[in-house]
């Protein structure tokens, strides 16, 4: 495989409350990333996957563990980092109404990075900006217009222009599309592929859309409460789901025909509500909604195991090399 | 934020200068939608070019000093004399607008100096919500606040030397807390929008992040406040050299005006009652005025 650009073990990330309780948002992550590859980071509203891109961009330290960026561990940088890391690590934010200034232009929105990470003058710095907004698919006059003249797949591209400014090698993509009109989705998506390749860039992409990551990811990490279940390429991921939880996540993925229906792997009824964050149930976070749960899933928190190669589950099911689902 | 599904191959193409120029008559239509806006402008416009230009315009300028004439003293409204003659007769008239220069300078200076300031107060306080410096630097602000201001502004003005630069420096103490608190609600909600937090991740030094992100998001809300305290400020400088702390005899003052004038009442109500009028319809018009821009402004929001 290819070279592996991020690594991640033991990701932490804590926070204290007024009250004394601690929200556990981010609980023991291990995670790597190879250079080109789109991993999606898929859970709920409360899993922490916005909280793990918010330690990775350093906006907020990590509590423990570590965050290997090319050699360097940036967990416990916060924004105290070199000028290299800040460019070469780069975030669109999902909400596209707040990630442009509405009392800026596009062209001076896109020069701050430009002007703190190039030496380019000012002149250079206009002509990359309208370089950079025709490479992400706008034409160059919107750069003199306010984000207020755009929609909201425009300024999403407008903010992947101003990420490409410093020259990044990975990009963490905070539910980019999520905010967008369907039809305006697939424009974006196809705009941030096309990009990948052109500067063979890394994604993280963060989404609580399923059905996107066939499309987009290579591979794709479920994360529930703070904490991984299973990680695997994105064949394996939807045709052998392997923890119970991404079993019940991949049946409720709604489907247009009942063709598509019958060939869903496993047919699993959602139950439940995903616990609050401040108070993580012991052993597996996941054994209060799941239908298989032993003994030991309430004693102890599972490991992370290999079943198959590159395909990691993280349940108590699989001391034994079986899936839960097999045979109905 | 809705989202439009409009292509990007076809978003209209605009000049900068077409675009300025729509945007100034899309301003001013904006603003004149109220037809009370007209009246302010005009009414601030008439109290501007008579502050800058009054010595030259008024019938006698000199009666805006010391200048003595008793056989025409106390004289009721006239074609002569406009607002009648005051009791050393002196032309009213001329001396109401010969006090318009100081009445201007202590709103511009008040108001150019405690809005930066508060500016300033407010933005590194709400910059650094919930750390000790916003603590700090806004509790001293709620302690300004919490003085009645036209108390606050007499006792400083009676402590120093009255005259008219220590009754700006009073009402100046006394305005920028208010700033301090409309600058600090702007920022600190501005505090999480996402530009602001990736200016900071691209390592954007603090001076940009104030004055190039946090500013212009500010500026309408200061600007307006700006215009309407304009009024108030000149209500604030009335009462004080009504007192007697403000701009001292024989220099022409409107509150003074009307503090001399008001023993003489109902005989001489001209002396008063002028002053009076003229103060109401400065304060009126800077309302009217601020009132006009506030729309204007807030349509450009959207």
């Amino acid at each position: 495989m290819a070279e592996k650009i991020l690594e991640i073990k033991g990701l932490k990330k804590y926070f204290p409350l007024p009250n004394g309780q601690v929200v556990k948002a981010v609980d023991g992550v291990d995670l790597e990333l190879y250079a080109g590859e789109t991993l999606g980071l898929v859970g709920e509203s409360g899993s922490g996957k916005s909280t793990i891109a918010y330690v990775l961009v350093g906006m907020y330290e990590a509590t423990d563990g570590d965050i290997i960026f090319k050699g360097d561990n940036i967990a416990k940088t916060g924004l105290h980092r070199t000028l290299k890391q800040r460019g070469d690590i780069q975030i669109v934010f999902q909400d596209p109404g707040s990630s442009l200034n509405p009392r800026r232009t596009i062209e001076q929105s896109i020069m701050v990075p430009l002007e703190i990470h190039t030496s380019l003058s000012k002149q250079e710095a206009k002509k990359q900006v309208r370089k950079l907004l025709e490479e992400v698919g706008l034409p160059s006059e919107v750069a003199e217009g306010y984000p207020r003249t755009l929609g909201g797949g425009e300024r999403q591209l407008v903010s992947v222009a101003r990420a490409l400014a410093t020259n990044p090698s990975f990009m963490i993509l905070d539910e980019p599309t999520s905010a967008l009109d369907v039809s305006v989705q697939a424009k974006v998506i196809n705009k941030l592929i096309d990009l990948q390749k052109e500067f063979r860039l890394s994604y993280l992409f963060i989404t609580h859309d399923l059905s996107l990551m066939r499309n987009v990811a290579d591979r794709v990490a479920i994360l529930y409460l703070g904490r991984l279940c299973e990680l695997a390429s994105t064949a394996d991921f939807f045709q052998k789901p392997l923890h119970p939880y991404t079993q019940m996540l991949l049946s409720s993925v709604p489907v247009a025909t009942t063709e598509e229906e019958k060939m869903k792997p496993v047919k699993v009824l959602s139950t439940g509500e995903i616990p609050s964050p401040v108070n993580v149930p012991p052993g597996c976070a996941f054994h209060l909604r799941c239908r298989h749960k032993k003994p030991i899933c309430l004693r102890e928190q599972p490991t992370r195991r290999e079943i198959f190669p590159g395909h990691y589950v993280w349940c108590h099911l699989f001391e034994q090399k079986e899936s839960p689902g097999s045979g109905k | 934020m809705k989202a439009k599904t409009v292509d990007a191959t076809t978003t209209p193409i605009e000049t900068t200068s077409t675009r300025q120029a729509e945007l100034l008559k899309r301003s001013w239509l904006k603003f004149s939608e109220s037809k009370v806006s007209i009246i302010g402008l005009v009414i601030v416009s008439v109290f501007l070019l008579l502050a800058l230009g009054g010595k030259y315009l008024v019938p006698y300028p000199e009666h805006i000093g010391s200048y003595v004439d008793f056989a025409n003293a106390g004289l009721p409204p006239s074609s002569k004399h406009f607002f009648g003659t005051d009791l050393m007769g002196r032309d009213v008239f001329s001396r109401i607008v010969g006090s318009f220069r100081n009445t201007l300078m202590m709103g511009v200076v008040v108001l150019s100096i405690a809005a930066p300031v508060g500016f300033m107060v407010g933005v590194t306080a709400g910059y650094n919500k919930g750390t000790f410096i916003d603590t700090a630097l806004m509790r001293v602000t709620d302690m300004f606040l919490a003085v009645p201001p036209l108390v606050l502004a007499l006792a400083i003005a009676s402590v120093l030397e009255p005259n008219l630069t220590n009754s700006m420096l009073a009402v100046t103490a006394m305005w920028w807390p208010w700033y301090a608190r409309l600058s600090y609600g702007v920022t600190s909600s501005l505090r999480s929008e996402n530009y602001i937090i990736y200016a900071e991740l691209v390592g954007a030094k603090l001076p940009h992040i104030i004055f190039k992100e946090i500013l212009p998001n500010c500026l309408s809300a200061v600007l307006t406040k700006m215009t309407l305290d304009m009024g108030y400020v000149i209500i604030i400088a009335a009462t004080i050299s009504y007192a007697g702390l403000g701009e001292q005899a024989p220099r022409p003052a409107l509150g003074s005006m009307i503090a001399s004038g008001v023993k003489y009442m109902p005989a001489q109500w001209w002396l008063t009652v002028f002053p009076s009028i003229t103060i109401m319809l400065i304060v009126l018009g800077f309302n009217l005025l601020g009132d006009g821009i506030s729309s204007m402004l807030g349509a450009e929001e959207i």
